[in-house]
């Protein structure tokens, strides 16, 4: 399986993804903002980081670059795209994810280890995980406050599109387990189809023992896991 | 041509949680203006519009909601200096 992970200017997790997709024995290359040639990857990974330094709001301007424009396409014909962090916010700007993220509550950057509940596994990236099952992943963000109206929040819900929510190390949903003030302790939701992921949490920077957890490779093995069966699947 | 400098007032909806307001508020208050009952952070965006026809409102009115504001959080309201 052969991903891509799109380097903005001012992207600083693109390294660590394309180094977990490595350390799984897939295929990665980079692709630039400016170029619109996806050069067939099988799934795009958005990393975190400060595109376009943040200008206007997290996400905005680099919803309008090359790439993204071919992204969108991408991902309404079915392609696989995870944005992680930026790449979340870049996903909502862009209206491939529904919501905004706003400033954290507390205004504060806050870099730390959570505790993620796994709330759905029908969905490509969390199709190898247990429902139910936490995961121990770091968040690192200022502008992670998952924020959406009532009527939208309840659709979500009901369509099973909220893919992880922030919990404590036992798994229950509390408010101090809650880093940013995030409606319903949302982290991470996905678009109606699944194929689109978007989540404030790092996976990538969790993926050996040595980094303090390695949850956050469970995201990348799934999604291999899905592709492979799937290609299985065409051929059968 | 003629010269238009269009400004963009970019607001919060209402019911939309403003930390950024709420913190200066409090500082407001710190600093003994009690009168002062909410504050409530925005931005603005000064765009200078040359045109032809007069005609700019409606592309503008594009900027502004496809990137200036997000629809989702935001609203905006433009007004035109000649």
């Amino acid at each position: 399986m052969k991903f891509g992970v799109v380097t903005f200017p001012g992207s600083n997790c693109d390294y660590d993804a394309y180094s977990a997709i490595k350390l799984l024995g897939e295929k990665v290359e980079f692709l630039w903002h400016q170029s619109a040639e996806l050069n067939g990857c099988e799934a795009i990974v958005l990393p975190g980081g400060f595109s376009y330094g943040d200008y206007l709001r997290s996400g905005a301007i680099a919803r309008f670059s090359p790439i993204i424009k071919s992204v969108i396409r991408f991902a309404e014909n079915g392609g696989l795209v995870i944005g992680i962090c930026n790449g979340f916010q870049v996903l909502v700007e862009s209206g491939l994810l529904p919501g905004a993220l706003l400033r954290n509550k507390h205004l504060r950057f806050s870099c730390k280890f959570v505790y993620l509940r796994v709330e759905q596994t029908v969905c490509p990236f969390t199709e190898g995980c247990t429902r139910g099952e936490i995961l121990k992943i770091p968040i690192a963000h200022k502008d992670g406050n998952y924020y959406n109206f009532q009527g939208e929040l309840d659709e979500l819900k009901k369509n099973n599109q909220i893919v992880f929510r922030y919990c404590d190390k036992n798994g229950n949903i509390t408010m101090e387990s809650n880093p940013n003030g995030s409606m319903d302790n949302i982290a991470g939701i996905c678009n109606l189809d699944g194929n689109v992921v978007g989540m404030m949490p790092h996976p990538e920077r969790a993926v050996e023992d040595i980094l303090g957890s390695r949850d956050g490779i469970k995201i990348f093995q799934s999604v291999v896991g899905h592709f492979k069966k799937s290609v299985e699947l065409e051929k059968a | 041509m003629k010269n238009k400098k269009a400004v963009v007032y970019v607001r919060l909806k209402e019911g939309v949680l403003d930390p950024q307001g709420l913190t200066i508020h409090k500082a407001i208050l710190n600093m003994g203006y009690d009168m002062v009952s909410s504050v409530r952070s925005g931005r603005f965006f000064e765009l200078e519009v040359v045109s032809s026809n007069g005609r700019v409102e409606s592309k503008v009115e594009e900027i502004c909601s496809k990137l200036l504001a997000n629809p989702v959080i935001e609203n905006f309201s433009v007004e035109y200096e000649e």
